[in-house]
């Protein structure tokens, strides 16, 4: 056996550092010779910071953040790559109670469907606007996250301004219960287990979920310090297909009981299994008793979910530009493209025998069924992977798409 | 001459207060006056608008940090655009921050050497105080450790007749040729007395 890789990972306690638990507690790490320490965080900044700094090697990280710290839009941030994708989906949009019965009063209805909620929630807004009561709060948990854009995303679409109809700030995934408790927050967008315990507990009332917003979207990765990447091929090669074979293991749905009891341990995320089963099993608590089916919920493997496609790294680029956090250019565009390493995942993956895309970027929104698609090792389906409002990302026409997406 | 350049304003933010009162004190020694500590992230942003701070310091532990630099990168509260204390070359420093846990934030222009002492004086403090919680976490587990083996050493006094440092020695004697611990022995000894104890009669 070759030298034994130490690796620390950074994690935030949530359903979607998953990939990282399996591989070290169910021993994909140990077999391909990494010896995995997971470090539990509180923020995402101590995990920017900590990675920047060499505490860790690697992290579970909110996807637009490697490209935020490339960009040089963060504080204390140096060069990091995505060499792996850790899944697709896993949020949803919570509101509170209050909101949830202005909402199904005028047509919301109980089955996450981002179109009539939206609807409805424009008409809410206007209400508000017309009676002069101040504007609804709701709440991500970074600015350089999917929930942020996914928001954003679906306010847009409904007609809804979210820079000037709507407040949107920052607050950790474990206060977002309390501040929609109390009324501090109208709603939030977070990923799991904080919606399903939000409807659990009767404080709130999902209103839709990613994977109706944007089915098959890009969520968290596996970032890495670029340094650290190049100057240690063999253990990141190592740990990919560790990972690769944790998120196998983590999406298959005999394997789901587990993997709800492993993470809910009391080092991960140190929760109520039956918080966690839901999101697992693909159906969850709307909030007034009634499950919700959704597919593909949360996509650890199937699918290529762990690819890091170069057109996810583009369409978070351009929601930067859309909401006024970065200047689009070609030199930024490079940057964000280039964060996304598939060149280093195929590497790593190829012994395997694991389905790999032979496109390193796609047309997102393309698919409207399950769709065979051109790949080496195992044979590949993708799909369906539309955005609710129709819309189309085609990475080759990137100006074009910030142009018409201009609020 | 030039005026004596104002006093920095220095905000302290920090959940835990004996931490928080360590730094106040710290700094108040090193002639810091203008400073205020605050515990709780409620309505921090009125409290910026209101403070003004040129230095803020906050516990890598507080799961508000992103909200804050959100806030200090966007919000109308914070007039002057704050950034990542220390210069991005001074890797030593950011090291050393992040290893003591703190993380500070400064406006824009604010010279480093001004700061520089600030964060030094953050660090050792923060330094000073985990030495203190990792010491008192020691002498608890020694008090725990040390009642441990006198319930061992009573239950072998109980139930093989020996005296105490008999029953001592043979823990120790046991430790030692099992390469463990006195206190994991005695641990494992109590365990396995209370398998074997007749079951307590049900009410």
């Amino acid at each position: 056996m070759a030298d034994t890789h130490q690796i620390t990972a950074g994690f935030m306690p949530l359903l979607d550092s998953a990939t990282l638990i399996a591989a070290k507690e169910k021993g994909f790490a140990d077999a391909e010779g990494v010896d995995l320490t997971l470090v539990r965080e509180t923020s995402w900044a101590n995990i920017r910071d900590r990675l920047a700094v060499g505490h860790f090697q690697v992290a579970h990280m909110l996807a637009p953040m490697p490209i935020a710290c490339n960009l040089g839009l963060t504080p204390l941030a140096v060069p990091t790559i995505v060499p792996m994708a850790l899944g697709l989906g896993g949020n949803a949009i919570t509101v509170s109670n209050a909101l949830w019965a202005e909402m199904s009063a005028v047509g919301a209805t109980a089955d996450f469907n981002p179109a009539t909620a939206g609807r409805a929630l424009k008409d809410v807004v206007r209400r508000r606007m017309v009676g002069s009561k101040p504007s609804l709060r709701f709440a991500v948990v970074h600015p350089y996250s999917g929930h942020n854009y996914e928001l954003r995303y679906w306010l847009a679409a409904c007609g809804i301004n979210p820079v000037r109809d709507i407040e949107i700030i920052i607050v950790p995934p474990p206060l977002m219960l309390d501040a929609l408790a109390s009324g501090t927050i109208d709603g939030y967008c977070v990923g799991e287990p904080w919606n399903t315990a939000a409807a659990l507990l009767g404080r709130g009332h999902i209103a839709t979920v990613k994977a109706a917003l944007w089915r098959s979207s890009p969520e968290k990765v596996l970032g890495a310090g670029a340094r650290w990447a190049n100057e240690n091929p063999d253990a990141l090669s190592a740990l990919l297909r560790a990972l690769c074979k944790a998120s196998q293991w983590c999406g298959d749905i005999r394997n789901r009981d587990d993997l709800a009891e492993i993470i809910a341990e009391k080092t991960y995320l140190a929760k109520p299994i039956d918080w966690l089963l839901p999101a697992l099993r693909g159906g969850l608590p709307a909030g007034s008793g009634e499950i919700v089916s959704v597919a593909d919920f949360f996509v650890p493997f199937a699918k290529a979910a762990t690819f890091p496609w170069k057109s996810h790294a583009l369409w978070f680029y351009s929601q930067m530009v859309r909401w006024g956090q970065a200047i689009h250019g070609a030199e930024h565009t490079r940057l964000a493209r280039e964060t996304y390493r598939p060149d280093l995942y195929r590497a790593a993956l190829k012994p395997l025998g694991v389905a790999l895309p032979v496109a390193n970027a796609k047309v997102e929104g393309a698919l409207t069924a399950e769709t065979p698609v051109g790949s080496s090792g195992a044979s590949l389906t993708l799909g369906p992977d539309g955005f609710f409002d129709g819309g189309l990302f085609d990475p080759d026409r990137l100006d074009d798409y910030i142009e018409r997406q201009k609020v | 001459m030039p005026a004596a350049p104002k006093p920095l304003s220095i905000l302290v933010i920090d959940e835990n207060r004996l931490r928080a009162s360590i730094i106040e004190a710290g700094l108040r020694e090193a002639g810091y006056d203008n400073l205020t500590v605050v515990h709780d992230v409620t309505g921090i942003a009125r409290r910026i608008s209101e403070i003004e701070p040129d230095v803020i310091v906050i516990d890598l532990e507080n799961p508000n940090r992103d909200m804050l630099e959100n806030m200090f990168q966007l919000s109308r509260a914070v007039k002057r655009p704050i950034a990542m204390f220390v210069d991005r070359s001074d890797s030593a420093s950011i090291e050393a921050a992040v290893d003591a846990g703190v993380s500070a934030y400064v406006v824009d222009g604010l010279k480093q050497d001004r700061v520089k002492p600030i964060l030094d004086m953050a660090i050792s403090r923060f330094n000073a105080f985990s030495r203190m919680a990792r010491e008192l976490d020691e002498a608890r587990s020694e008090l725990e450790n040390r009642k441990l083996v006198d319930r061992a050493k009573g239950i072998l006094m109980a139930t093989r007749g020996l005296s105490e440092p008999q029953a001592y020695a043979l823990l120790r004697k046991t430790a030692m040729n099992q390469n463990r611990k006195i206190s994991e022995i005695a641990e494992s000894l109590i365990t396995a007395a209370g398998l074997l104890a007749p079951p307590e009669e049900e009410s």
